[in-house]
C-alpha cells in the first residue's frame, strides 16, 4: 500500500471517528445512560427481594436478572437509537448539511455505525460493573459453607463469555436497525427490526423445517430463510454460564465470527442503499 | 397600514414558586384522599390467582425468546409463593392445583433448575392440609431431573426417599438407592442405605439414617432446614414415646391415666414438665394416657411414620 493511499485511509478513518463520536455524544445528551440508573436500581432492589422469595436461589436469580436486563436495555437502546440514525437526520434535514460536509456517505454510515456501538460498549461496560458489584456483595455476606453450595461462584468470570456474545448480538440488531434506517421511517425500521429479533430466536425451526411439511419446495424455502435471516438464538448462552456448563471457545469464535460477518455484509449493503438515495 | 404580524409561541415568564408547589401537594392529597376514600367504601378487588395463562411449557420457552431463564426465575417464585400462601391460608378447601404445572414450567424453561427438582419434590410430597400431597407428582418431577441430568444422583435418592417416607414401599425404595449407588460420582453409603432400608424399612432408626443423610449431603441451605426439622420430629417422636411409657408406668402404679403433669412429676416419673426441641410444651390428654405434640410447635403437625415391614414368614 503506498503511503499516500495509507494516509487517505487515515484521513477516512479519521472522520468516521469524528461522526462516531458526535453520535455518542449525541446519545449522552438524549440521557441514554439514565438506563444505567435504572438497572443499578432494578439489581440493587430485586437482590434486596429475592432471598425473601427464592428459597435461597437468589445468586442465581441475580444473575439470570442482571444478563437479561444487559440484553433487553441494550435491545431498546440498539432498536431505538439505531432506527434513528439515519432515518432522524433526513427527517430533521440535517442530512444535505452533513453531506455537504467532506464526510462521504460511506463515512456517515459507518461512523453512526460505530458511534452507537461505541454507547452499547459503554453502556454494557457499566451494566457489566453494576451486576458483579451486586453479585461481589452478595458473595461476601454469605458464609463459606453457603457458597459452597452454588454451582458457580456468585462473581463466576464465564458470564462475562455471555456479556460477549449479547455484546455481538446487539452489534448485530444496530446493524439491522441501522440498514432499515437507510430507506424507510423510523416506525417501520422499529417494526422490522424488532421483527427480525423474534423470527431471530425462532430460526433454528427452519433448518428441519422438512420434519413437519410434505412439501420440498417448502422445505426448501424455509432453509433459504434458514441461512438468510439471522439466526439469535446462538448467541444466548446465559443459561449455560449461570449454570457453570462449559461454553467453548471454539462456539465463541464460530458465533463472534458468524456476527461479524453478518454485520459486515448488513453494513454493506446499507452503504449501497444509502448512496443510492436521492436527497434532491 | 402595518402588516399584521404573525401571532408567535412566545415563552412566558418560567413556572414555578410556592404556589406551584402547593398546587401539587393539595393535587396528590387529593388522590390520596380519593385512594383511600374508594378503599374504605369497596372491598379489594383481587385478580384471580388460580389462573394458568399458558398451558404449556414448551410454548413458554418459544414465547420466552432469549429470557426464557428468567421466566423460569418467576414461575419458581410463583411457585414458591402459591405454596406458602396455600399453606397458610383459612379457606378450609384450599387447594394446590397450580403447584405442579408452575414446577413443571420451570423446569421446562431451564431444564437445569436444581432446587425446583428438589424442593419442588418437598413441596408436593407434604401431606395435605400443609401440601398437596401428590407424592406421585414430586416422583414425576424428579424423573424429568434425572433426564436432564443424569449425574444428579441426588434426585434418584430423592426418588427413594419418597417411595420410603411418603409411600411405605421399602422395595422399590431400596432399589433407587441402588440406582443412585450406580450413578457416577455418589456418595458410598447409598450402597449400605439400599440393604439397610430393605431390612429396617418403617423403623424410625432407618428414617433418622436417611433424613441424617440428607441433613449431611444437602446442597442447599432450605433443604438442610427441612431435613433438620424431620429429625427434630423424629426426636419428638421418641420423647412421646418415652411419655406414653411414663404414663403407663403411673397406671400400673395408680390405677389410673394420669390427669395432671403435677401427678408424673409428683411420683418421679418425670422430672419436669417436658418441652419438645423447639421449647414448646407437650400436651397431656386428661385420662387417656395419651400426649400430643402443641399446635404452637413448630413441629406441629408430626408426619405419620412409615409402618415396619411384615416379619417374613417362618
Amino acid at each position: 500500500m503506498t503511503a499516500s493511499a495509507t494516509g487517505g485511509l487515515m484521513a477516512s478513518l479519521r472522520v468516521v471517528g469524528h461522526v462516531a463520536v458526535h453520535v455518542f455524544k449525541e446519545s449522552v445528551r438524549d440521557r441514554i445512560l439514565y438506563n444505567l440508573v435504572i438497572f443499578a436500581v432494578v439489581l440493587i432492589i430485586a437482590s434486596y427481594l429475592m432471598g425473601q422469595m427464592t428459597a435461597g436461589q437468589d445468586v442465581k436469580i441475580i444473575k439470570d436478572l442482571g444478563l437479561a436486563a444487559t440484553s433487553l436495555f441494550g435491545l431498546f437502546i440498539a432498536v431505538f437509537l439505531g432506527i434513528g440514525l439515519v432515518s432522524k437526520e433526513v427527517q430533521r434535514r440535517s442530512i444535505y448539511s452533513l453531506l455537504a460536509k467532506p464526510v462521504t456517505r460511506l463515512q456517515f454510515v459507518l461512523g453512526k455505525y460505530a458511534g452507537l456501538v461505541l454507547t452499547l460498549a459503554v453502556n454494557l461496560a457499566v451494566m457489566i460493573a453494576a451486576h458483579y458489584a451486586v453479585l461481589g456483595v452478595m458473595s461476601w455476606m454469605e458464609s463459606p459453607e453457603f457458597r459452597a453450595g452454588w454451582e458457580a461462584p456468585a462473581t463466576d468470570p464465564a458470564m462475562l463469555k455471555a456479556f460477549f456474545l449479547i455484546f455481538v448480538q446487539l452489534m448485530l440488531i444496530t446493524a439491522v436497525a441501522l440498514f432499515f434506517s437507510t430507506f424507510t421511517s423510523a416506525a417501520l425500521s422499529a417494526a422490522l427490526t424488532i421483527g427480525l429479533y423474534v423470527v431471530g430466536h425462532f430460526n433454528a425451526d427452519l433448518r428441519n423445517f422438512e420434519a413437519v411439511v410434505d412439501s420440498p419446495a417448502a422445505a426448501a424455502l424455509a432453509r433459504g430463510f434458514y441461512y438468510a435471516l439471522p439466526n439469535l438464538a446462538p448467541f444466548d448462552v446465559k443459561t449455560a454460564v449461570v449454570h457453570a456448563q462449559p461454553v467453548p471457545w471454539g462456539y465463541m469464535a464460530l458465533t463472534t465470527a458468524y456476527g461479524v460477518a453478518y454485520v459486515g455484509a448488513l453494513l454493506l449493503a446499507s452503504i449501497v442503499i444509502f448512496s443510492r438515495r436521492d436527497f434532491k | 397600514m402595518p402588516a399584521e404580524e404573525a401571532p408567535t409561541a412566545e415563552a412566558g415568564p418560567p413556572l414555578g414558586g410556592l404556589g406551584l408547589a402547593l398546587a401539587i401537594v393539595v393535587l396528590l392529597g387529593g388522590a390520596l384522599a380519593a385512594q383511600a376514600a374508594r378503599d374504605n367504601r369497596y372491598a379489594a378487588w383481587e385478580a384471580e390467582s388460580s389462573l394458568l395463562y399458558v398451558r404449556s411449557g414448551a410454548v413458554l420457552t418459544r414465547l420466552g425468546l432469549a429470557f426464557d431463564d428468567l421466566l423460569a426465575d418467576l414461575y419458581w417464585i410463583r411457585a414458591v409463593q402459591h405454596y406458602g400462601s396455600t399453606k397458610i391460608a383459612d379457606e378450609a378447601d384450599r387447594t394446590y392445583d397450580l403447584l405442579y404445572p408452575f414446577l413443571d414450567f420451570t423446569t421446562t424453561l431451564d431444564p437445569r433448575f436444581n432446587i425446583a427438582y428438589r424442593f419442588g419434590a418437598i413441596f408436593l410430597t407434604e401431606a395435605y392440609p400443609d401440601g398437596p400431597g401428590r407424592p406421585e407428582q414430586a416422583i414425576a418431577l424428579l424423573e424429568k431431573g434425572v433426564a436432564a441430568m443424569p449425574e444428579k444422583w441426588q434426585y434418584v435418592m430423592d426418588i427413594g426417599f419418597i417411595h420410603y417416607w411418603w409411600l411405605h414401599d421399602y422395595e422399590a425404595a431400596a432399589e433407587w438407592f441402588r440406582i443412585a449407588s450406580e450413578v457416577e460420582g455418589a456418595p458410598w453409603w447409598l450402597e449400605p442405605l439400599a440393604a439397610t432400608t430393605l431390612a429396617q424399612g418403617g423403623q424410625r432408626g432407618g428414617s433418622r439414617l436417611l433424613w441424617q443423610q440428607l441433613f449431611e449431603t444437602s446442597d442447599n441451605e432450605w433443604l438442610q432446614a427441612e431435613a433438620g426439622r424431620r429429625l427434630l420430629q423424629l426426636d419428638a417422636l421418641d420423647a412421646l414415646d418415652q411419655l406414653a411409657l411414663a404414663a403407663q408406668a403411673y397406671r400400673d402404679r395408680t390405677g389410673d391415666w394420669p390427669r395432671t403433669w403435677a401427678q408424673l412429676i409428683d411420683t418421679g416419673l418425670v422430672p419436669f414438665e417436658p418441652l419438645d426441641p423447639t421449647g414448646t410444651g407437650y400436651i397431656l390428654v386428661p385420662g387417656t394416657g395419651e400426649f400430643e405434640l402443641s399446635r404452637e410447635s413448630l413441629l406441629f403437625p408430626l408426619p405419620r411414620e412409615p409402618e415396619a415391614l411384615p416379619d417374613p414368614p417362618s
